[in-house]
C-alpha cells in the first residue's frame, strides 16, 4: 500500500507542477471584442460641409477650393505644407552620414530611378498642383485638398499636368462632400506606386479597396474593415507610418503592439519569439496575393523600337513585360517574402554617392539589423531587383531625363537616346557625367507589412525550423533549432550511434554462431 | 543454491520504467526539434518534449530521494574489482556460455563495468541534460532590459551540450536493449524489471542477511 501512494503522490506532484508551470503566464487577452471596443468608431460628424455657403459654389480651379477650405481651417495649411507628402524631403539622422534630408528630390530607386527632371509626370503624386519648372511650394492654395480628402471616390489627377486634376471635375460635388481620408484616397497613390498596379510594394494594390479576410484581415470588408488612417494616426497631417525607401530613423512607426499588445498568444514560447521576430513574418505568410508585383527591372533593354515606335509586350495577366520606354520587367504573384534582420534605420543611396563596389548588387536603401543588436527582428521584406543606369567613370548611379513634353527635349522617353537623357538628367541635377552609360545592378529593400493573413494561415513552426527549406535559410549570424546543427557533433553524434549498431550486430552475431556451434567452443578460458 | 530472489522492488521498477519511456520519448521528440525527421509536427514536438522534460526532472527527484531514503545509491559506488574479469567476459567468455564473473546479489546487483556506466550516467550525461534543457526553456535573447548578465549570446553552446548528450544517451539505449538478453537467460534480465524477482545464486548468510533487511525495512514503513 506504501508504495502506491509513493506512485500516487509522484504522479499528483507531476500533474500539479506540470499544471503550473504550462499555464500561461504572461498573456494579455486580444480578445477580438476588447479590440473592438477599445478601437470603434464614432461616425457622428460634428461638421456637415454641405452645408457650407462657401463650398456651396462652382468652382473655377482647384485652387479656389484651397482657399475655401484655408478660409476655416486657417491654420492646416502650413501643417500640410511642414509635411513630407507636401515636401518630398524629411530630415533624417543617417549613422556614419549625419543628419540628411531624404526624400524623393534626392534619393534613388530602382523603379523610375527619381523624381528630378521628371516633376510633371511624377507630381500625379504630389499633393499639390502646379508641380514642373515654376513651382510654388510656398503658395498654400496649391495645397491640393481634394485628392486626400474626397469623399465621393470622384476626384482623379491628370498624368502629367504637375499634379492638377482632370478639368472636367464636379469641384463644387466634391468640396461639399469633404471627409476623413478613406481608403480610395490613399489608395489611388499608394496602391499605384512606380506606375501601375501594385508595382513598387507588393503588399498594397487596387485588391485593398475592398479586400476579403483571405487577403488582409485588417482591412478586410467582411472583418473588421479598418481604414488607412485607423492604424496611420495622424496629427496635425503628419501621417505615422514608414516604407524605408525614403526613411531612415526608427521613428513615427506604426506597430502592431499598439494594438495587439507585444505578448497576444496564449502561447510563451510563441510570444517569445516577439523578441527577435516581427509580428509580420509568421503573420504575413505571402504578399501580392491578388495582383502581381514587379520583381525585376532591366533598364539595360529600353529603346528597342518597332518600325521606329516604341512598343510593348504583356503577359497573360495584362503586366507588362517590355516596354520600349523603361526596358524588361519581370512579375510575380503569391510570393514568399524575403526575410533580414531590421532595427528601424536604414542608409540610402543619395544623388551623386560613388559606388565602390560594382561587382555585388548595388543596395539602394540598406537596412540595418543584426542579431547581436537588441533593437533587430526579423521582417519579411520584398526585395526588387534591377538593372539601372551607372556612369562607370565617375561611379554614380545616373538620373537620366525620363520625361518630357515634347521630342527632342532630349528625354529617353520621347527620343530613346541613354547618352542625352543622362547628360540632360545629371545636369539637371548638378552632377558631373562623363558621356558613358553602362549599367549595374541594384537591389531596393522593400518591408512588407499589409496583406495580414487569418491566424490560421500564419507561417507553422517548421517552415523555419527546418533542415533543407526554412524560410529563413538566408537569416544567417544565430544558431536556429531546428535549422542548424554544429558539425562536428552531427557527425561524431551519427558515428557513435552507427558504431554502436555495428558493435552490437557484431557481438550478437558471434553469439548467435557460437550458440548453433557454427563456431566450436574451445577452450572456455580462450 | 539457486533461488527466485525479490531483486527490484516496486518503486525501483515503477522508476526504471517511466524513465525508460520518458528517455524515449525525450529522443523522440527531441530529435524531431533538432530536425531530424518529422513526427509529431513541430509546434506538438516542443510541447511534448517540455512537458516530458518536467516529468522526467520530477521523477529524478523522487529517485533521489529513493536513493538516499533506501541507501540504494552505494549500488553505483565504483570498484576496480573485476572490472577486467568483466570486459574480457563481455569480449570472449560470454560467447562460450563461460559463468558471469560478478555475482548478482541484492546487495550488489551491478557489476562493475554497469556501475561505472550507470554513475557516469547519472552524475554527468543526465545533469547536462536538464541544465542545457532548463537553459534551452528559459533561453533569454539577448535583451535590453531585465539582468543582461542572463544573456546568453546564442544558442549554440547550448545546443551542443544537449545535441551531444542526446547522442550519447541514443548509443546508451542501443546498449543497453542489447545487454538485456546477455542475463543468466536471455530474458531473465528483462522478467526481473518486470516481476522484480530474479532467479539467482544465493548462499545461506546471504539469504538471512536480506531477510532481516527486509524485516527492517517493513518494520520502518
Amino acid at each position: 500500500m506504501k508504495k502506491i501512494f509513493l506512485i500516487l503522490a509522484f504522479l499528483g506532484v507531476a500533474l500539479a507542477l506540470m499544471y503550473i508551470e504550462f499555464i500561461p503566464k504572461h498573456h494579455e487577452k486580444p480578445e477580438l471584442a476588447i479590440l473592438r471596443d477599445k478601437f470603434k468608431k464614432d461616425d457622428r460628424k460634428s461638421v456637415d460641409h454641405s452645408k457650407f455657403a462657401i463650398l456651396n459654389q462652382n468652382f473655377s480651379e482647384p485652387q479656389k477650393v484651397t482657399e475655401a477650405c484655408l478660409s476655416c481651417h486657417t491654420e492646416r495649411g502650413k501643417e500640410v505644407m511642414n509635411s513630407n507628402h507636401w515636401n518630398w524631403e524629411r530630415e533624417e539622422y543617417i549613422k556614419g552620414r549625419g543628419v540628411v534630408y531624404l526624400g524623393k528630390k534626392n534619393a534613388l530607386n530602382n523603379f523610375c530611378i527619381g523624381t528630378e527632371g521628371n516633376d510633371k509626370s511624377c507630381a500625379k503624386c504630389h499633393i499639390g498642383y502646379g508641380m514642373g519648372d515654376n513651382f510654388e511650394a510656398n503658395a498654400e492654395n496649391n495645397i491640393d485638398c481634394m485628392v486626400c480628402h474626397d469623399n465621393t471616390e470622384t476626384y482623379a489627377k491628370a498624368a502629367e499636368k504637375g499634379g492638377a486634376p482632370v478639368p472636367t471635375l464636379d469641384f463644387r460635388n466634391i468640396a461639399t462632400h469633404i471627409g476623413k481620408p478613406k481608403r480610395s484616397n490613399c489608395g489611388v497613390c499608394h496602391f499605384f506606386g512606380g506606375g501601375g498596379n501594385n508595382v513598387k510594394h507588393g503588399d498594397l494594390d487596387k485588391s485593398m479597396f475592398a479586400p476579403t479576410k483571405d487577403i488582409d484581415v485588417h482591412m478586410a470588408v467582411d472583418g473588421a474593415n479598418l481604414e488607412c488612417i485607423d492604424c496611420h494616426k495622424t496629427e496635425h497631417h503628419n501621417i505615422s507610418g514608414k516604407l524605408y525607401t525614403l526613411s531612415s530613423m526608427n521613428r513615427d512607426r506604426v506597430n502592431c503592439e499598439d494594438c495587439h499588445s507585444s505578448m497576444p498568444h496564449k502561447d510563451d514560447i510563441i510570444n517569445n519569439h516577439g523578441n527577435k521576430v516581427a509580428c509580420q513574418t509568421c503573420h504575413i505568410p505571402e504578399y501580392a496575393k491578388v495582383n502581381a508585383t514587379k520583381t525585376h527591372w532591366d533598364w539595360s533593354s529600353a529603346g528597342k523600337l518597332k518600325d521606329g515606335q516604341p512598343y510593348e509586350v504583356d503577359d497573360k495577366d495584362g503586366n507588362h513585360t517590355y516596354l520600349s520606354i523603361k526596358g524588361t520587367f519581370h512579375w510575380g504573384k503569391k510570393l514568399k517574402p524575403e526575410y533580414t534582420f531590421f532595427n528601424g534605420t536604414a542608409n540610402h543611396y543619395l544623388l551623386g554617392d560613388i559606388v565602390k563596389d560594382t561587382n555585388n548588387p548595388v543596395i539602394l536603401n540598406e537596412l540595418y539589423g543584426n542579431y547581436q543588436d537588441n533593437n533587430s527582428k526579423i521582417i519579411p521584406n520584398k526585395v526588387h531587383r534591377a538593372v539601372q543606369p551607372f556612369d562607370p567613370i565617375n561611379k554614380m548611379l545616373i538620373q537620366p531625363k525620363l520625361y518630357a513634353d515634347n521630342k527632342g527635349e532630349g528625354a529617353l522617353w520621347k527620343d530613346f537616346d541613354w547618352i542625352v537623357a543622362s547628360e540632360k538628367g545629371m545636369a539637371n541635377v548638378g552632377l558631373p557625367f562623363s558621356g558613358n552609360v553602362s549599367f549595374v545592378n541594384t537591389e531596393m529593400n522593400l518591408p512588407i507589412n499589409h496583406m495580414v493573413s487569418k491566424k490560421e494561415n500564419a507561417v507553422q513552426c517548421e517552415e523555419c525550423h527546418n533542415r533543407t527549406d526554412s524560410r529563413l535559410a538566408n537569416v544567417k549570424g544565430f544558431y536556429m533549432i531546428g535549422r542548424d546543427s554544429n558539425p562536428l557533433i552531427e557527425t561524431a553524434g551519427i558515428w557513435t550511434i552507427l558504431l554502436t549498431f555495428a558493435g552490437v550486430f557484431a557481438h550478437l552475431l558471434i553469439r548467435v554462431l557460437y550458440a548453433t556451434k557454427i563456431i566450436k567452443t574451445g577452450d572456455s578460458n580462450a | 543454491m539457486l533461488k527466485q530472489v525479490y531483486i527490484y522492488r516496486a518503486f525501483e521498477r515503477f522508476w526504471h520504467w517511466m524513465q525508460a519511456f520518458l528517455i524515449f520519448f525525450l529522443m523522440l521528440t527531441g530529435f524531431e526539434i533538432h530536425g531530424s525527421f518529422r513526427f509529431f509536427g513541430y509546434y506538438n514536438a516542443v510541447q511534448y518534449h517540455n512537458i516530458a522534460a518536467f516529468a522526467f526532472i520530477i521523477l529524478i527527484a523522487f529517485a533521489i530521494f529513493w536513493h538516499l531514503s533506501t541507501g540504494e545509491w552505494r549500488q553505483y559506488m565504483p570498484t576496480s574489482e573485476n572490472i577486467i574479469a568483466q570486459a574480457r567476459y563481455y569480449i570472449t567468455g560470454i560467447f562460450q556460455n563461460a559463468p558471469h564473473p560478478t555475482k548478482k546479489t541484492v546487495l550488489s546487483k551491478l557489476n562493475p563495468i554497469q556501475k561505472l556506466v550507470y554513475l557516469g550516467l547519472k552524475l554527468l550525461v543526465i545533469p547536462v541534460m536538464v541544465l542545457s534543457g532548463l537553459l534551452f526553456m528559459f533561453y533569454r535573447y539577448p535583451s535590453k532590459s531585465g539582468i543582461t548578465g542572463l544573456n546568453i549570446d546564442s544558442l549554440e553552446s547550448i545546443a551542443i551540450f544537449h545535441t551531444a548528450g542526446a547522442f550519447i544517451l541514443v548509443s546508451f539505449v542501443i546498449t543497453h536493449l542489447y545487454l538485456i538478453t546477455t542475463g543468466h537467460t536471455i530474458t531473465s534480465n528483462l522478467n526481473a524489471m518486470i516481476t522484480g524477482y530474479e532467479e539467482l545464486e544465493v548462499d545461506e548468510v546471504e539469504v538471512i542477511e536480506v531477510r532481516n533487511n527486509e524485516i527492517k525495512t517493513e518494520s520502518i514503513q
